[in-house]
């Protein structure tokens, strides 16, 4: 059941363009699938009047807590990260549908462009839950668009690929050499859309299973407004509440 | 409770707007949709349509644009799938039906007026999205009085009209529509507008105009609501903006007997219920025994002291 709640900021570390929010709930909070998203209120930006659909990056149901890696793009973000430890930040969650977790066994690889890495995160603790180790490959501009490796390390096989070769292998994720192993049962991808097409059809020359996060422009987040539409074969569908997350097989890519 | 005519009665005045509430069912983990007078269905026409190219839509300040374009599966999909579902509803369940052309209204209206759990229709002769989207009728007299007549005749519930804000004079499009038989009067649909990426020298839209919604319209709202209550004699269902509870009573003092949250819904997903406990509050505060003798009880005084 989806709950509109306000959140305490716990913890905020600080990565330059980019901010981890750790937010706390007094009430329990309700069941999360990885790659869902929250809707966040932005106080005290006049600019922003809409809320700003943010990915979970982790959750932790014994503290009430979940986190958010945001990335700072426009004033709505500017002011979402200018949030003061303590101070109160409302959520909408949880939104959309979430990732389809692989079997046991299976061999799986996680594909994260830029801030796409952050629901990565928490995929791969569910992929845990099940048993499955993932293999990241994750891939940013420069070095100082990938953050958290450490942690990402933790839970599965980390690959980088950085366009300016500041960081892992240069280039961009698609020309990794982890493809060259091969044998991925299914690939989840969440990233630009651009790059996200591209490791689609990487996916599908392999005819591997694939689910790809759309990150649309959207006002609702709850499939009522119907402007986040993404053009699929089944026509016209709201990213909000059919996705976030796409088997790739139902988009016209 | 709100008698706005022809069977229509509200348990209070508080309705949520056409494309901001779904078909409720989106907003049921939110609202108790009992505690509200009514809801209005997202915009639907004769055939389905599968609405404009994204993007649709552009955050401006105090508000947004959109360009949906009436996306939607059409009349007959709204029977047998949609309405089995909302029917039994505790509340009003209104649908917005707009058209292309006179027949679409007429036959989509007629489909509608077999529906036992559906009270009333709301117009729409004011979508500013589509090519012939029904804002041809309601930016004329005489297009609004065709549109309303041929209704009228094959719908025998309540017609409630959509007024479109992109007039010279709203108060003579509402009097026409009136006189064709109109049961009551909504307003505003979005006003047109537009939004421009300068980084990229290209429009925000994909369709380059939309309608603008949200805090920023609730000025010219109030007015034309204003101006319409005084010029007709049938019920006006004042929105545009409205954000809050104060922001309800502002339309029901300039006229309004009823009132749609709207854009407000996208931001609060549980504003609508909130908005009908606070007028509450109002009245009590300002003693008022019922929320309906708030309609026109602004007080205009020559020195306003």
């Amino acid at each position: 059941m989806k709950q509109i709640a306000d959140f305490k900021l716990v913890e905020k570390r600080d990565f330059g363009r980019s901010v981890l929010l750790r937010l706390r709930c007094d009430k329990p909070l309700p069941d999360i699938a990885p790659g869902q998203f929250v809707q966040v209120r932005v106080d005290d930006s006049p600019s922003t009047y809409l809320r700003r659909p943010i990915s979970i990056h982790d959750v932790d149901f014994d503290k009430h807590e979940l986190s958010l890696l945001v990335q700072i793009v426009g004033e709505g973000t500017k002011h979402l990260a200018a949030v003061n430890e303590g101070e109160t930040v409302n959520l909408v969650l949880p939104l959309g549908n979430g990732y389809t977790l692989p079997e046991k066994d299976e061999k799986v690889l996680l594909v994260g462009g830029g801030i796409g890495i952050a629901p990565l995160f928490y995929l791969a603790k569910g992929m845990a839950a099940k048993g499955v180790k993932p293999v990241f490959l994750l891939g940013g501009k420069t070095a100082s668009d990938l953050v958290m490796l450490d942690a990402y390390g933790q839970l599965g096989a980390t690959h980088v690929t950085t366009e300016d070769g500041s960081l892992g292998e240069k280039g961009l994720v698609t020309g990794h050499s982890v493809w060259k192993e091969g044998g991925f049962d299914k690939i989840y991808v969440c990233g630009p859309k651009r790059m996200m097409m591209a490791v689609a059809d990487l996916a599908k020359a392999n005819d591997t299973w694939c689910e790809v996060s759309l990150e649309h422009l959207m006002a609702c987040g709850l499939g009522a407004c119907l402007c986040c539409v993404e053009d699929t074969v089944e026509g016209h569908l709201c990213v909000c509440k059919e996705g976030p997350v796409f088997n790739t097989r139902r988009l016209k890519w | 409770m709100v008698d706005l005519g022809r069977g229509l009665v509200l348990r209070n005045p508080v309705m949520t707007a056409s494309g901001t509430f779904g078909y409720g069912e989106e907003y049921t983990d939110f609202v108790d949709l009992s505690q509200l007078g009514g809801i209005i269905v997202k915009g639907t026409t004769l055939y389905p349509r599968e609405g404009n190219p994204y993007p649709r839509m552009a955050e401006t300040p105090s508000g947004m644009l959109n360009c949906v374009g009436l996306q939607n599966k059409g009349v007959q999909y709204f029977i047998d799938k949609i309405y089995p579902r909302i029917k039994d509803f505790d509340t009003n369940v209104l649908l917005n039906l707009s058209g292309s052309c006179l027949d679409d209204y007429v036959r989509g209206a007629e489909m509608v007026d077999a529906l036992d759990k559906i009270p009333a229709i709301e117009l729409n002769v004011s979508c500013p999205n589509v090519k012939q989207g029904g804002m041809a009728f309601g930016v004329t007299t005489t297009g609004i009085s065709q549109v309303v007549s041929e209704v009228r005749k094959v719908y025998h519930k309540h017609l409630m009209v959509k007024l479109s804000p992109n007039v010279t004079n709203i108060a003579e499009i509402a009097m026409a529509a009136e006189t064709a038989g109109a049961d009551s009067v909504s307003l505003i649909n979005t006003l047109m507008g537009m939004a421009i990426d300068a980084e990229r020298r290209k429009p925000k839209l994909s369709v380059i105009t939309g309608g603008l919604s949200g805090a920023c319209v609730k000025p010219v709202a109030l007015r034309m609501v204003w101006q319409v209550a005084k010029a007709v004699k049938i019920p006006v269902v004042g929105l545009g903006g409205i954000s809050n509870a104060t922001d309800a009573v502002e339309f029901m003092l300039a006229g309004a007997s009823a009132i749609e949250i709207g854009t407000a819904n996208f931001i609060e997903p549980a504003i609508s219920t909130k908005v009908a406990d606070g007028m509450k509050d109002y009245c009590e505060r300002h003693g008022f025994d019922k929320v309906s003798d708030l309609k026109g009880a602004l007080q205009i005084t020559p020195d306003f002291k």
